[in-house]
């Protein structure tokens, strides 16, 4: 039997996410066989651009057309999914600020078995599926086996798959409306009010062709000093990650990743980063990344293209030095 | 306002570097220094300050063995009026849906207003808040980076989105929140405020207590296992600069110039 996958594409402004194809390719890799339905759930002529774009990659479409999801919230699409969707169906969603909202519940509520942030597939055999995940900021990988005979809700890592862009969608566009809404929409136990835009700060880190960022690794505000004097020297921005935001070492529009600012510079200096999929996420436009990090195994390591195993610390003063002596 | 916040003691990423033991069926666990997650001690953080404006109390809860009564302990030195420890040898082995379950007897054994997660634990799953709200019927928000009463019914609820946005919400009450770093700053805890809770009794519930049967929760219960851990592939990586750090230095500042990262 053919199994069923579905993909929940995200989009805005009428055009889908990056992740829509990075789908496309995860439920290949899953089951290749498999005919993989995409769901958009929106409002209005935006959503059928959308569901048209969808429809170039996926068998189906699955529209979900209303005015409540003008904005869509999570509160208010799940009770709609689990109207439409199979019981024991596989549910992709991307692991991002909204999947990370919808998901979880969504498996309970399909009483369906839930992996979160998958990396990979490895097959699956006899109703269990063999996937990779990471743990521990990415320090180190397990394999999971996960019981899909009843279904599964998963969330796929954002850029762990290279976006399919075969196009070979049979575009077909289901509208789904009538049957998701059969419920009644819920009785507004969670009030979607308004979106807050981030401040903008003194300096735009999105413009910049050089990038000086700093991690929890510089242990202390005091410290910051030497990455101020570093990025001077270089003529480069000082932007960080998101701890150092979080104690107000920095402000916000210096925050480089998927919750902060997405930057293209030419050269990009991570020191004291980990190298997270959200730190990482935020950086585009493949620039020319050095990191130092103390610790050998840091998986910034896998991404950077250069990389210096040494204390920051110590290490950045003398860079300081020797790039100043350089410039006279 | 009664508040609970659930917390999981963790291998603290920041003092350990995470090694798979030699037969890949765990992690290295000696001598691993391990703390509450990082993102549970802003929730706690939150529901103290939350208590400190409307009154009320707050009870911290985790679901482990005994070691996991130090990381309760903590919260209450932190200022948390109550802890609560959730431990069972049936628990064992439990998947995210498995926590959610103890977790949500517990809840339904008190009279709660609000539950408070952290958005993640150090796996990044980011599942048992959602699962617990969706189990219990109430409404969830996740990656909260604020929260205002508007009455004893009602709040409203700030949720992070990309690129720093955020989403307002206005939530009825009881509801699951998940909390996101930077919401507050937490509070250090002292070694006399450490001191002070060191011999207060701290109730332990198990499955019977809990009225939850062996079955449906640890490993039996669960669908998904680990199945071993193993170390990331090294990939493409980067190509590591070796030599004296003069000659490091040397060799890096020819790539900047070269790469542009030098004005
Ligand atoms: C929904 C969501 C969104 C997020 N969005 C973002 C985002 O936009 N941006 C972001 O950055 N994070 C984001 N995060 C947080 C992310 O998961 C990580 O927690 C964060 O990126 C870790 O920052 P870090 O690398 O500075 O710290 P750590 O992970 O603590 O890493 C510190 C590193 O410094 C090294 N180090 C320590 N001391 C030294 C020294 N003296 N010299 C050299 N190296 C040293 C260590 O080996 C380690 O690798 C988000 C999380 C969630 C849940
Ligand atoms: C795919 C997968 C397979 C796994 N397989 C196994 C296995 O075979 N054996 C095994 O022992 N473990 C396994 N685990 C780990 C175990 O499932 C987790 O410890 C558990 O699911 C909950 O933690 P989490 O890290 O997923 O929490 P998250 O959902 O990331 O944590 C969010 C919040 O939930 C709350 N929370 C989480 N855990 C607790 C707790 N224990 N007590 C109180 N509050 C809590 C906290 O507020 C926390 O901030 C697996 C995890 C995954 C994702």
């Amino acid at each position: 039997m053919t199994r069923q996958v579905f993909a929940y594409i995200i989009h805005k402004d009428g055009v889908a996410d990056d992740t829509a194809l990075e789908m496309v390719a995860a439920a290949g890799k899953l089951d290749s066989d498999a005919r993989v339905t995409a769901v958009v759930a929106g409002a209005g002529s935006k959503l059928d651009s959308v569901c048209n774009e969808a429809a170039s990659s996926f068998a189906e479409v699955w529209k979900i057309d209303n005015p409540a999801l003008a904005y869509v919230t999570s509160e208010v699409l799940r009770p709609m999914l689990v109207l439409i969707l199979p019981k024991n169906g596989i549910i992709l969603v991307p692991h991002d600020h909204f999947g990370m909202d919808l998901a979880p519940g969504l498996s309970i509520k399909l009483d369906a078995a839930y992996l979160p942030d998958a990396v990979d597939f490895q097959g699956i055999d006899n109703g269990k599926l063999k996937a990779v995940r990471e743990e521990y900021t990415g320090q180190v990988s397990t394999h999971v086996l996960t019981d899909i005979s009843e279904g599964v809700v998963i969330t796929v890592r954002p850029g762990s798959f290279k976006a399919d862009e075969s196009k070979r969608g049979e575009g077909h566009v289901v509208d789904k409306t009538p049957e998701a809404i059969e419920g009644g929409l819920p009785a507004g136990s969670c009030r979607f009010l308004e979106i807050v835009e981030a401040e903008v700060g003194d300096v735009d880190i999105t413009k910049s062709d050089i990038l000086v960022s700093v991690g929890r690794g510089i242990e202390d505000e005091d410290n910051l000093e030497i990455i101020h004097e570093l990025a001077e020297a270089m003529g480069g921005d000082v932007s960080c990650s998101r701890p150092i935001v979080d104690a107000k070492w920095l402000e916000k529009s210096r925050q480089v990743g998927t919750s902060g600012q997405t930057v293209k510079p030419k050269v990009y200096m991570a020191l004291g980063i980990s190298g997270t999929f959200q730190h990482v996420g935020g950086l585009k436009g493949s620039p020319f990344v050095i990191a130092i990090n103390k610790s050998p195994r840091a998986p910034i390591f896998q991404v950077a293209d250069v990389g210096i195993v040494d204390d920051i610390l110590d290490f950045i003063p003398e860079l300081t030095e020797r790039i100043n002596e350089l410039k006279g | 306002m009664e508040i609970l916040v659930c917390i999981k003691r963790v291998p603290d990423t920041s003092e350990n570097e995470i090694e798979v033991n030699r037969d890949g069926t765990d992690i290295e666990r000696d001598d691993l220094v391990c703390s509450v997650n990082e993102w549970d001690n802003y929730a706690v953080e939150e529901a103290i300050q939350i208590r400190d404006r409307v009154g009320g109390s707050v009870t911290v809860v985790s679901v482990g063995d005994e070691e996991a009564e130090e990381v309760v302990r903590r919260e209450m030195a932190m200022g948390a009026d109550k802890g609560i420890l959730l431990s069972d040898d049936a628990f064992e082995g439990s998947d995210g849906r498995g926590i959610a379950a103890i977790l949500k007897a517990e809840v339904k054994r008190g009279n709660y207003d609000l539950v408070l997660t952290g958005a993640q634990a150090d796996d990044g799953a980011a599942q048992v808040g959602g699962m617990l709200a969706a189990m219990l019927d109430w409404p969830f928000a996740s990656l909260v980076n604020f929260i205002e009463f508007v009455d004893d019914k009602k709040i409203k609820v700030g949720r992070e989105i990309a690129g720093g946005n955020q989403e307002m919400y206005e939530i009825n009450l009881p509801s699951v929140l998940s909390i996101q770093t930077g919401i507050n700053e937490p509070r250090y805890v002292s070694i006399r405020g450490i001191r002070k809770v060191a011999s207060l009794e701290i109730p332990v519930h198990t499955a019977g207590n809990l009225g939850i049967s062996p079955e449906s929760v640890g490993e039996p219960g669960a669908k998904t296992k680990r199945l071993d851990y193993f170390m990331p592939e090294p990939g493409e990586g980067a190509e590591i600069l070796e030599g004296s750090t003069d000659e490091i230095i040397d060799k890096l500042i020819e790539l900047l110039k070269a790469k542009g990262g030098i004005k």
